[in-house]
């Protein structure tokens, strides 16, 4: 019996990501408030202060979070109590729960232990993904239908149709590479975007699968309600969707899980289509020869976290760029435009793979 | 719409691309974004500027105003409130015993500074930003409104066109007051 190396290992993962993923959400939320701000031409928030100073507004995400912890826990009279209270937690733990699939670097060896960099290793990982972001709409329902309020429940109705329509298109647009990979097994997928294609462009899914990436970020920008497809909230016409009757803890962590949302999203579209923790022209063995395994891991995690960083800042981006689509555009958009086109990418992926393989 | 408008994301990507310079831009030129920030910044305001009143002394410290009542008449607020005494200077005849301008009625039209025949009430102290606890407070009685100063750089006597030295909107200062 030596040093019990794998549970350590798990432990450490199942703490380390998630609170990763959780502390990272104040972070993101200053990215958005300061980015939007430059967007358009204003300052931001930049007046919280310790001391006078102000580190570029960071401090309000500090305040923030302090204002949400010690509001008064108020659940209104005419709510359903019990699923009331349940709702956010079931949004944040769908949120998070999807994430545990998604390798993060390589396998680590320690010794003669190979330890997998996710928390979970499931059998077809990446169905499990799909399978967890589905029940995030459970908890923005139960949002909806428990605060007993006529204006969260249009939001929640709103929601429930839309992330229906588009979680239909988001699994197809995914088979394609499922196909084009030959495995569900995320971290399977990444292995095989290791190479390069004429030694010069790392040949990642989206140069297998460019109509793929497309049609899966649309969808999953539907499927995150960020803009141009945040119906669910609506301020003009729904007061704030869903999460109307929410105030303080209980609604940061709708606003939490909406931003994991949003992180695992980027790491799903990291992992499909962008090698994931691959780091360019470099192969695992490679980097382990030169630099020893515990620095390449980190090196792989770094490429990771800039990958994903840049998709969350794609939504980010995206949002303060384009209008919001009206609800029959929306519809549209997903059921006659989005499905036939990732139907057919399906269909000529599987051609090609019959004919090639 | 043709077809690169009808796929979107060509548009799309025009739109990033819009939304990334301004981005950048701002990023890079952090004093030329158009935000004032309020209370530590303040935007120079034009000397012609209607805000809180004052009354204007004599030499002799005593107010110019005979309390011919011109201006409690003019104001459509019914915000000045005069009670006339007898001068003991015999050539003035008038002074006001009580002066008061309830600054919670007043409307800053400014109809008392022009209905003024002798130049004692002007609204040329340059303060805005009137903010009290209580709204007794906000009651200027004579004295207060003797001793308030002028705008900064304004000089006694009838308001010139223009006045060297002080920033007004407009002559080539940008919203910050920097030339």
């Amino acid at each position: 019996m030596g040093f019990p190396v794998e549970p350590v290992a798990m432990v450490a993962k199942v703490v380390i990501i998630p609170v990763i993923l959780m502390t990272s959400v104040p972070l993101w939320v200053w990215v958005e408030r300061r980015g939007s701000a430059f967007i358009q031409d204003r300052l931001g928030p930049n007046r919280a202060s310790i001391c006078g100073f102000t580190f570029f507004g960071l401090l309000h995400m500090v305040a923030d979070a302090i204002k949400a912890f010690t509001k008064e826990s108020f659940v209104p009279s005419q709510a359903h109590r019990f699923y009331y209270l349940i709702a956010p937690g079931v949004a944040l733990v769908s949120a998070l729960m999807a994430f545990a699939v998604i390798p993060i670097s390589d396998d680590l060896m320690v010794g003669t232990h190979r330890i997998p960099m996710s928390i979970a290793q499931v059998d077809g990982g990446l169905v499990y993904v799909f399978a967890m972001a589905s029940l995030g709409v459970l908890g923005i329902i139960l949002a909806g239908w428990a605060a007993g309020s006529k204006y969260p429940l249009l939001g929640a109705l709103r929601t429930a149709g839309q992330m229906l329509s588009y979680e239909v298109s988001l699994g197809l647009a995914a088979l394609g590479a499922f196909l084009a990979f030959g495995t569900l097994d995320p971290n399977e997928i990444v292995r095989a975007q290791g190479g390069t294609l004429a030694g010069v462009v790392p040949l990642w899914g989206i140069l297998v699968q460019p109509l793929g990436f497309i049609l899966f970020l649309v969808a999953g920008f539907a499927e995150c309600n960020r803009l141009p497809f945040d119906l669910p909230e609506g301020e003009s016409e729904l007061v704030a969707g869903y999460h109307t009757e929410y105030s303080g803890m209980k609604f940061a962590m709708f606003y939490m899980s909406e931003y994991i949302a949003m992180i695992t999203f980027a790491s799903l579209v990291v992992t499909l289509f962008f090698g994931g923790w691959q780091v360019p022209w470099v192969s695992t063995i490679r980097m382990v020869s030169v630099i020893g395994p515990l620095s390449a891991m980190v090196v792989q995690i770094g490429a990771f976290a800039v990958k994903v960083a840049f998709f969350v800042w794609l939504f980010i981006w995206v949002r303060w760029t384009l209008p919001r689509f009206r609800y029959d555009q929306l519809m549209r958009l997903g059921w006659m435009v989005i499905l036939p086109l990732s139907l057919a990418n399906i269909a000529v992926t599987a051609f090609v793979m019959a004919l090639v393989g | 719409m043709d077809w690169k408008a009808r796929i979107y994301l060509w548009e799309i990507c025009r739109g990033l691309a819009t939304t990334m310079k301004h981005l950048v831009h701002n990023l890079l030129h952090r004093r030329e974004m158009p935000t004032i920030s309020y209370p530590e910044e303040k935007r120079p305001i034009s000397i012609r500027l209607r805000a809180q009143h004052r009354l204007l002394p004599r030499p002799d410290g005593k107010p110019r105003c005979v309390a011919c009542f011109l201006c409690a008449t003019a104001c459509p607020a019914q915000c000045i409130t005069i009670e006339a005494g007898e001068a003991t200077d015999r050539s003035i005849e008038k002074v006001p015993t009580r002066f008061d301008i309830d600054l919670l009625r007043c409307v800053f039209c400014g109809l008392c500074v022009e209905a003024c025949p002798c130049d004692a009430i002007r609204m040329d102290t340059g303060i805005y930003d009137i903010c009290k606890q209580d709204r007794a407070s906000f009651v200027l009685d004579r004295e207060r409104l003797l001793k308030t100063a002028a705008m900064p750089n304004t000089i006694d006597g009838p308001l010139p066109k223009t006045l060297p030295g002080i920033k007004t909107m407009g002559g080539g200062f940008d919203r910050h007051g920097r030339q």
